[in-house]
């Protein structure tokens, strides 16, 4: 599966709005929309570093790297570049 | 650490608790304070940083492991093992997780030695349950912080050291390691409480306190989502086990009681009423340590699910705790609302694992929440 679409599924799987209440693109900050809660923030990390093998840093800990699909989709790829 | 040598550290709890702790947990009450030389024991033994890793003193004990000492202390002692789940769990976590290289080497090794005890300062005055409009603010000047304001139900607040403060300021919430010699730091303890009353409660004061920009945990503006999380995830597994530790503390002495005490000429455990109360109580307590398993093994695994796993143990092991005691209060009689029989104390202490790490409608809210999506089948399409 694509990275994108993995970050999107993972992302619908822990909506705190009724599925059918949640269209976002993959630029939309889901965090405004109110679709995601700070508890979302906090298991996005573990997601993260458990399905990608990267370390989420405290100096990672900006709001606007986990905000969007694209967003989480452009730290995991930076990550792994960096560690490469 | 292989299972085996942690298991040995549990049992080594078990007996520590057994002959340090339980005989003297009244007295702990009465006098209002867990004792210093107790907590240097504990200290020692490496309770203090069963979770931290080897690196700064810690024992390394994994979730599962963890949990298991917590429930040892806390069987023995609700006001004793407040001080695993402040200092280890909601502070030690978090500047584990979130702490950078410098803030781990000058605080996790004191604080796993006990040469500084640490709590987390959250609740205040007027906040609650509502933390994300905590009052206590930061001001930046220079490179330092100007902190302003009061909190409140500080376990172990009277004798930290150290303290994980949740602030408020001009990128949002910002969490600081504030250290008790910082000119502006005032603590009162509160006394009259229902329980906990060993547990070093106080009230404390910030007054223009001058905190270094290196004291920040975390960065600036990000306080809530990931050091009060992850302050509060910890805390919520620590109460878990906490309330599997008085459920079956009054498991235990509700059992025995009903097997030595005689009413209408025969054992209490033989009237089928008594036998209904334990046949519950029984299952409760397997059912709540199941939860807390199996939180411990997704949290031993990063698992994304260990939060919500988590929050169901801990709101399910606090209720019954509660139930658990109440029915040993019965079972007991008028001499379980004797302070010489421990469950009038554990009658007390399980009252307040329902409110502390976000209260029992809290948790409700957010299971429900969880289910509601987990368990929607969507009708097929015609």
């Amino acid at each position: 599966m694509e990275l994108k679409e993995q970050i999107r599924k993972f992302i619908e799987s822990n909506l705190v709005v009724f599925e059918d209440e949640a269209e976002f693109s993959d630029s939309d900050n889901i965090f405004e929309m109110g679709f995601v809660n700070s508890l979302f923030a906090m298991k996005l990390v573990n997601y993260i570093e458990e399905n990608f093998n990267v370390q989420v840093a405290n100096d990672d800990l900006e709001i606007s790297n986990f905000n969007s699909v694209n967003r989480i989709t452009e730290f995991i790829e930076n990550k792994r570049s960096a560690a490469a | 650490m292989d299972n085996t040598s942690q298991q040995k550290i549990v049992d080594e709890a078990r007996e520590f608790a057994d002959r340090e702790i339980r005989p003297f947990a009244a007295q702990f009450e009465a006098n209002e304070a867990v004792p210093r030389e107790l907590i240097d024991k504990m200290a020692q033994r490496g309770y203090l940083a069963a979770t931290f890793p080897a690196e700064y003193d810690g024992l390394g004990l994994d979730p599962i492991y963890y949990g298991l000492l917590t429930e040892e202390i806390g069987k023995a002692d609700a006001s004793t093992r407040g001080l695993l789940t402040v200092h280890t769990s909601l502070a030690g976590e978090a500047l584990a997780r979130w702490g950078n290289k410098e803030q781990k080497e000058k605080w996790l090794r004191p604080m796993a030695q006990g040469k500084k005890l640490a709590c987390f300062a959250l609740t205040e005055p007027e906040v609650g349950t509502d933390a994300k409009n905590v009052k206590t603010s930061y001001r930046k000047e220079g490179n330092k912080y100007i902190i302003n304001g009061a909190k409140k139900w500080i376990t172990f607040g009277n004798i930290a050291d150290l303290f994980l403060t949740v602030t408020t300021g001009e990128k949002g919430i910002t969490a600081f390691i504030i250290e008790r010699e910082m000119p502006g730091v005032k603590t009162t303890p509160i006394k009259g409480l229902l329980a906990g009353k060993a547990s070093h409660i106080a009230e404390i004061q910030f007054e223009n306190v001058e905190v270094p920009a290196e004291n920040i945990v975390g960065k600036e503006g990000s306080g809530f989502t990931y050091i009060v999380n992850t302050a509060l995830d910890h805390g919520r597994y620590s109460i878990a086990w906490a309330g599997i530790a008085i459920a079956q503390e009054a498991l235990e002495a509700m059992i025995t009681y009903s097997r030595q005490r005689s009413q209408f000429g025969k054992k209490l455990h033989t009237h089928q009423l008594i036998q209904g109360i334990i046949g519950d109580a029984v299952t409760k307590v397997h059912a709540g340590r199941a939860l807390c398993l199996r939180a411990g093994q997704l949290r031993k695994n990063n698992d994304s699910n260990a939060v919500i796993e988590t929050t169901i143990a801990k709101y399910f092991t606090s209720k019954i705790a509660m139930e658990v005691a109440v029915d040993a209060v019965q079972v007991h009689g008028g001499n379980g609302c004797y302070n010489k029989y421990p469950v009038e104390r554990l009658f007390r202490e399980a009252k307040i694992l329902e409110i502390i790490e976000g209260t029992s409608q809290v948790q409700q809210e957010i299971i429900s929440s969880y289910g509601l999506r987990a368990y929607f089948k969507p009708p097929a399409k015609k």
